[in-house]
């Protein structure tokens, strides 16, 4: 089935950028870097994997809530990306 | 298919591993949060995977952990802050200053890009 | 599943790792050195055991461990770290690794350790000698169709076995009660919780704009869909608490009194709808009994007032008694 095809390709895409977030938050020398590297890599890994996800949804109902947990993950990701690392430059703003 | 969906869901679950390191190595507080961020994503990654190899009501349970994922965050800056409440977007000298909307501290706009 | 074998072994597979997952984020959290990390692993370890719930098919279990135990605990540890910090003067870190160079504290600790190892291994026996029983789920299916609902969770909760989750939903107000008494005297008439500010146009703001709409629809949601499928009084309920710590960390709207007669009768709503409802049914026939023919109403009208009185209760928890010097005004008197 083409769609079976599509959702493995996406999906497996989809992992391949949760890998290399995982790698950026082992391998990047400092906290901003990491921070930097998971938020974005991650949530294109999310994003792709609901795509791929999408075509295998039994009804509209729960292609809706995929997209809504897309939705609110970006939303959460960018919220928490921004705060924590302002927090960080301040924390390092007063150990200096 | 589901076989698929379950080796996928393994593969991701494992590169959660890295993030469980991280949060053991630190150093920072941000660090440890920012780990527990991932666990957090990955795993409604891997509830999104379980719904497609079992049973599609768990996308609920996917919802929750998205809806409630900046949580913990947010409780971790405010606690970074300096009197334990505020938000690292202030002024960070004066912790009142935030209930006053018009102040606004040069450099640390946060629209600026 | 179609393809039998193979989805078998993946089961498997993931079901180790989970194992190993779950093993280690706990062995993790009681042995890292600093405070923060231990709440940090304990977050994740929630992530994990709601994973795992998904695995056994407890949905319902699922949702709460993932609202819980993801979700406002870690508000709740975080911020109790931060206020232990504060209190004592020094970084979580610092007292955790001072402390535990005394040998009275190590002995403790060892002696922690086997109680608990002794606690898994008598669990452990307990299961593996279970006979292969369903336990009640033949009779809870064979009696679905009086109880109301067609989730049979919520049968059993609100229905079945009644009694529980009414004496659950008093525990909690109860344990809301211990923490009020712990106030200090001169504390009582403030608001509870530290005193919230964030930057009016900030990020934190926005979010706490944002999200609430999306918070509230789901946690209706979760209430409303609980009759027939997996959800209920107290995911709903811990949703809404969620928001509404949201908006008010987001200084959007102050903590609320906790000697204003409005808080308190949204507290104590849903234990006393419940146990009216009860009082009731015992002229009818049975205290705690539901009439199959009134049976969905009721459970339904339970279950709103429980998720009010859950979310209410929850988030005066998690806020805590006020903290800091005392403030002439309210905190986080911003619109």
């Amino acid at each position: 089935m083409p769609a079976d095809i599509v959702t493995l390709v996406l999906c497996g895409a989809g992992l391949v950028f949760f890998f290399a977030g995982t790698a950026g938050i082992i391998r990047f020398p400092d906290t901003l870097t990491r921070l930097h590297a998971l938020t974005k890599a991650d949530n294109v890994g999310l994003g792709l994997l609901i795509t791929g996800l999408a075509f295998q949804a039994p009804d509209w109902q729960s292609v809706g809530k995929l997209v809504l947990i897309w939705a609110m993950a970006l939303i959460a990701a960018g919220t928490t990306a921004q705060l924590v690392a302002r927090s960080a430059l301040q924390q390092q703003d007063t150990s200096q | 298919m589901s076989a698929w969906f379950l080796a996928f869901a393994t593969l991701l679950l494992l590169s959660l591993a890295g993030a469980l390191w991280r949060i053991w190595r630190g150093p920072e507080p941000a660090d440890r949060m920012m780990a527990a961020q991932l666990v957090g994503t990955g795993g409604v990654g891997v509830v999104l995977l379980l719904a497609a190899a079992s049973d599609w009501q768990m996308l609920d349970v996917a919802l929750v952990l998205a809806l409630l994922a900046a949580f913990a965050a947010i409780a971790f800056v405010k606690a970074q802050s300096v009197d334990g409440s505020g938000d690292p977007e202030e002024d960070p000298v004066s912790p009142a200053a935030g209930t006053d909307p018009t102040t606004i501290q040069p450099g640390r706009a946060p629209d600026a890009r | 599943m179609i393809d039998g074998t193979a989805s078998d072994i993946a089961a498997t597979g993931f079901d180790l790792v989970l194992a190993a997952m779950i093993l280690g984020a706990g062995l993790f959290a009681v042995t890292v050195r600093d405070l923060f990390g231990a709440v940090v692993f304990f977050i994740v370890y929630g992530v994990f055991v709601a994973l795992a719930w998904l695995r056994l098919g407890a949905l319902d279990v699922a949702l709460t461990e993932a609202a819980l135990g993801a979700g406002l605990t870690g508000v709740l540890l975080i911020g109790a770290v931060a206020r232990l910090g504060r209190r004592t003067g020094t970084q979580g870190t610092d007292a955790l690794s001072r402390r535990s160079a005394f040998s009275v504290r190590s002995v403790s600790q060892i002696a922690t350790m086997l109680v608990s190892a002794a606690v898994s291994v008598a669990l452990g026996w307990a299961f593996l000698s279970l006979s292969d029983s369903d336990g009640l789920r033949a009779g809870v299916a064979a009696n679905l169709d009086a109880s109301g609902v067609s989730n049979p969770v919520t049968a059993v909760l609100i229905n079945f076995r009644g009694w529980d989750t009414l004496l659950e939903s008093i525990v909690l107000l109860a344990a809301l009660i211990g923490l009020w008494s712990l106030w200090r005297d001169d504390d009582w008439g403030r608001r509870p919780g530290l005193r919230q500010h964030a930057r009016a146009d900030g990020v934190l703001a926005m979010f706490g704009r944002l999200l609430p709409p999306f918070g509230l629809l789901f946690g209706v949601y979760m209430v409303w869909v609980g009759s027939s499928l997996p959800g209920g009084a107290f995911q709903g309920g811990t949703v809404l608490a969620a928001v509404w710590l949201l908006m008010m960390m987001a200084g959007l709207m102050p903590p609320p009194m906790v000697t204003s007669a409005r808080i308190r009768a949204v507290l104590i709503a849903g234990p006393l709808v419940f146990l009216s409802v009860g009082i009731i049914g015992a002229f009818a026939g049975g205290f705690l009994g539901l009439p199959p023919a009134y049976a969905k109403p009721l459970i339904l009208m339970i279950e709103a007032a429980l998720t009010l009185s859950i979310a209410a209760t929850l988030a005066l928890l998690v806020l805590g008694p006020p903290g800091g010097p005392a403030m002439p005004s309210g905190p986080g008197d911003a619109p």
